[in-house]
This record gives C-alpha cells, sequence and structure tokens, in this order.
C-alpha cells in the first residue's frame, strides 16, 4: 500500500485539528471545541469527497507550511486565505475552494488569511488521527484530542488514510461576508446594567481587540455599567454569551470558553451569526443588534439552508 | 422544583433553582443533571449544572427553546428519591510554605495562625457542588466560616497543577495549571483529571464528597502523579 505522508515545514499560529466538536462534557469543564466556522469547515470536507465530520487543520492567521513528505494528497482550503503551491519546482498562486493534488516533494504554504481570521485545509481521505472523548477536536489548554491534544508542531508528520483523487476538479463559488454586524438576544442579566449603556452597547461600535484567541474575543467601546452586582454565582456558559465583568469592557465566550463563569451575561449572540462573528479580526469594529428568539430561529433556517444549499452545489 | 426556565441564546435553555447556594438547592440541580442525562433526549448537546443552575444546550437543527422547553417541564421528579452520594474521595495534600502560597495572607488577614487555619480546613467533609470550568475542576464546600476571605485582588497568572484553594464559602483544586485568584492552602499529587480515562476522566463528581488530609513533602513527591 502507498503511504501517503505530510511534514509540517513551519506550523503557523494556532493550527489545530478540529472537527465538529465535542458534546456531552460541559459538566466535567471540557468545552463544545470544532471548528470555529462552522460553515467553512464543512465545505472544506465537502470539497474533498470527506465525511461531514472529517477532522481537518485549522489556522489562524497565519497556516502551516507544509511539505509532501510521500506519496500524493489531494486538498482544499477554504475561508479568505491567500497561499500558494510549489508543485514539481513551479510557485503556483493558490485559490480557496478549489481541489489541488500534490505529490511527493511539492509544497503548500499557507501564507495569510486576509482580513479574516481562520481558515481550514482539508485533505482527502482525511488525516490517520485518534479521537478522544468523541472527537478528533484539539482543546490545548486541557490537553485533550487529536495529536494528544497539542497544537501542530513544526517537524511533525502526519499520515492521510487513504488518497484518492477522484474529487479533483471539485470547486465551488463562494465569497465569504464580511458584514460587522452581529444580532443578539437579550442575557440572562440583562437588567444588571444601565439603561444608557444598554443603549450605548445596541448602537455603538466595539473594537475587536487583539485579546481575542479560541476562548474568547475581548471587546472595546462604551464602558457597559452595571447597576447591581459586578459578579453572580458561578453557572453554566455556552458559546456566544457575552458577558460583562467589572471593568466593563464585554468578553465574548469563544468555541475553547470556561465551562463554568461568574459575570453577569449582556447578552449571547446568535446561532446564525457565529461563523461571521470568529472571523472579525482584532482592530476590526462590531455592532451589535438586538432581536428576538422567534427572529434568530427563523434566522438559524436560513443560514442552515444556504449551508446545505452551497454544499449541494459541490 | 425548577422556578423557571429561560432562553440562553437560541439554543440553551436556562433552568432556574433560585439564588440560593446551598446543599439542597444543588440536590435538586444534580437530580434534574442525572435524569435528563439518562434520557437521553433528542437534540440535547450538553447539560452544566452548577450550584443553582441548570444549562441545557440543544443542536437548533434537532429541536427548538419551545419543544424542548416542554419536554423538560414534563419531567417529575420526587423530592424524597433525593439523597446524598456516601462516596468519600480523601484527597492527600501537602501543606508544606512550598506550596501553601497564600497561607501568610490568610493568616494576617484572619488574625489565625497556620496551623488554626489548617486545623479548620483538613479532615472535614465537603460537598462537590460542581464541576468545571477548567477540566475537572470541582468546586467544594462548605468551609469553616472562620477561614472564609475573598479571591486575590489580582489573580495569579499561573497556579500551579495541583494547588489546592479557598475563597469564600468554597474550596478547589487546580486541575491544570491556570490562571486563577483562589487562596493557595497546598497542593495534591493526587491526579484529578486523567485524559486518558475517557469513562471516568474526573476523580470528584458533582454531589460527591471530598476531604483533605495532610501528607508531609516526602509523601508528597512519592506520590506525585500530576508530574
Amino acid at each position: 500500500m502507498e503511504i501517503n505522508k505530510i511534514t509540517v515545514l513551519r506550523e503557523g499560529i494556532n493550527s489545530t485539528f478540529q472537527d465538529l466538536g465535542r458534546s456531552n462534557f460541559y459538566h466535567i469543564g471540557l468545552p463544545f471545541s470544532g471548528a470555529m466556522d462552522k460553515r467553512n469547515y464543512l465545505i472544506s470536507n465537502k470539497l474533498v469527497g470527506n465525511k461531514y465530520n472529517e477532522a481537518v487543520i485549522e489556522f489562524a492567521y497565519q497556516g502551516p507550511l507544509i511539505k509532501i513528505e510521500d506519496g500524493n494528497i489531494n486538498f482544499a482550503i477554504s475561508g479568505d486565505v491567500k497561499f500558494n503551491l510549489k508543485k514539481n519546482g513551479k510557485l503556483i498562486n493558490g485559490d480557496c475552494y478549489k481541489n489541488y493534488n500534490l505529490s511527493k516533494n511539492d509544497e503548500v504554504d499557507i501564507i495569510s488569511t486576509n482580513n479574516s481570521v481562520y481558515g481550514y485545509f482539508a485533505v482527502s481521505g482525511g488525516f490517520d488521527l485518534k479521537k478522544n472523548f468523541g472527537s478528533f477536536s484539539t482543546h490545548v489548554r486541557s490537553n485533550i484530542g487529536a495529536n494528544n491534544g497539542n497544537k501542530i508542531q513544526k517537524d511533525e508528520k502526519f499520515f492521510i488514510k487513504d488518497f484518492n483523487d477522484k474529487h479533483a476538479n471539485k470547486s465551488l463559488k463562494y465569497m465569504n461576508s464580511k458584514i460587522e454586524y452581529i444580532r443578539i438576544l437579550k442575557g440572562t442579566n440583562f437588567d444588571y446594567f444601565f439603561e444608557q449603556s444598554i443603549k450605548e452597547f445596541t448602537s455603538k461600535e466595539f473594537l475587536v481587540t487583539k485579546l481575542s484567541d479560541r476562548m474568547g474575543m475581548r471587546l472595546q467601546g462604551p464602558k457597559i455599567k452595571n447597576l447591581k452586582d459586578t459578579n453572580i454565582r458561578s453557572e453554566g456558559l455556552i458559546k456566544g454569551v457575552i458577558q460583562v465583568p467589572a471593568d466593563g469592557n464585554p468578553i465574548i465566550m469563544l468555541s475553547d470558553h470556561g465551562t463554568i463563569g461568574g459575570y453577569p451575561k449582556i447578552g449571547v449572540v446568535i446561532s446564525a451569526d457565529y461563523d461571521r462573528l470568529v472571523q472579525i479580526p482584532p482592530g476590526k469594529k462590531i455592532k451589535f443588534e438586538l432581536i428576538e428568539l422567534k427572529e434568530a430561529e427563523k434566522l438559524y433556517k436560513l443560514y442552515q439552508m444556504e449551508t446545505e444549499n452551497l454544499l449541494s452545489q459541490i | 422544583m425548577i422556578k423557571n426556565i429561560s432562553n440562553l441564546g437560541d439554543a440553551a435553555l436556562y433552568c432556574d433553582f433560585g439564588n440560593d447556594v446551598d446543599q439542597k438547592t444543588n440536590f435538586k440541580v444534580i437530580k434534574y443533571f442525572e435524569n435528563i442525562k439518562k434520557q437521553n433526549i433528542k437534540g440535547i448537546t450538553n447539560l452544566t449544572p452548577s450550584y443553582n443552575k441548570l444549562i441545557i444546550s440543544f443542536d437548533l437543527n434537532v429541536v427548538n427553546f419551545k419543544e424542548l422547553k416542554t419536554q423538560i417541564e414534563d419531567i417529575k421528579i420526587s423530592e424524597n428519591k433525593i439523597k446524598q452520594n456516601q462516596k468519600i474521595i480523601k484527597i492527600p495534600t501537602c501543606c508544606d510554605d512550598e506550596f501553601a502560597l497564600d497561607i501568610e495572607r490568610l493568616s494576617s488577614k484572619l488574625n489565625l495562625t497556620k496551623k488554626e487555619i489548617l486545623e479548620k480546613y483538613l479532615n472535614k467533609e465537603y460537598f462537590c457542588y460542581m464541576t468545571g470550568f477548567i477540566a475537572g475542576m470541582p468546586f467544594l464546600g462548605d468551609i469553616d466560616k472562620k477561614i472564609r476571605l475573598e479571591r486575590l485582588e489580582t489573580p495569579r497568572v499561573k497556579v500551579p497543577k495541583g494547588a489546592v484553594g479557598i475563597t469564600e464559602q468554597f474550596a478547589n483544586i487546580y486541575t491544570f495549571e491556570s490562571p486563577g485568584g483562589w487562596n493557595i492552602l497546598g497542593s495534591t499529587p493526587t491526579k484529578i483529571f486523567d485524559q486518558a480515562n475517557e469513562k471516568q476522566p474526573t476523580l470528584i463528581c458533582p454531589g460527591d464528597r471530598v476531604l483533605f488530609y495532610e501528607i508531609n513533602k516526602k509523601e508528597y513527591f512519592k506520590i506525585n502523579g500530576n508530574k
């Protein structure tokens, strides 16, 4: 049997294996994790003909430089990503949402994400990895998931399960939406905050700061003033919850968040807007719009229909 | 027994059992948690019990808030079935100055000697209200009223793995190195969260009883499972 193997020549900034996430472990302190931008994750797997929940490499800002050590690979990159291929010694500009074949000694250099945060690198057949607690998703903080719960490191080698190129020429025409307003629902401690602060929260711009990662996104803008208590009894969190600590700067919980938290919750990002939210890079400003549950549910259906429609075009 | 169910975002139920933080309220939360977990209700992706709340996350592709709320409201749990878990987990703890990072602070703020603090803290049965924040971290209570103190004004950037701490009425164990603001009294060499054991990764579960007993440095390094 042919061995298909890649080597990581440069690891990138935050490259990890991710799938659809890990359910049913919040109560012991393991977050859901999984691909931050679910739609792009699903598209990358579909482009290489994988099962919808196969592990892919997720990278942030700058991705890895990968060399084909042995055999062949067939891959696709999704997101808004600048990358090059070195094929038979020739340098080629890569296009996202397109399927490519590479052979021994070829390289793929994932240079950067454009005006966004996350991108996905999927290989046909999938990486040969072990699941941990029912999922490949890596949670670095608790050392759980594929690759022994670690980020992908320089010089590491990974095997591809079974190469095939029957998906070659698959592609998709897709533009990632870059609208920087995010819809939210009222949080369970909405009444902890001054009316003026709530007004500002839902009308003014907030800067996404550099202190943002897979765990959370810290924002800066008008200070959100608390009128009751700046702490609550610790309780469960979910991704998308917007907590406001005593300093008045909101923090949005993202996929690797701590499972329990003790700051008041002013709002929760709707599920339909989560993929767009996580792709907003530090330095950009976002605005929040308060909507009702019914509307959020409708918007999710729409989001889901769009996703399925995109996947069916591949 | 659930006082109110509201939505937390569009994909979670927020079950409120009141504002009290006591074992009676927490038992109810744990009973609901265990009952719902056993039922394998379609669409539920996660359950997060805490002192007096239970958060139920669900897959919006499968079920919605209104439907799941009705299902949860229909669950009947009889009060008299609520029994304490009799399992006691004994945690060896070394309170040598090397590990008791905040005992001086506690001593001066509480006006107690180090020995008095440890006497009040060690060899008492605590109740596990919940686990989480970081993998396997138990939230235990209630500690002696005389040794209660608020968190550090400036939390540590790194609390070492194995550190045992107290704040307000609670005690905990840092199962991984993590930022944190609890008053550190010692360190346990016992592995509390074991990634390799997928069936039972956590040594301490909600509802369990936990007791800290003192060991010396020599014994500590002999057991050390946190290396």
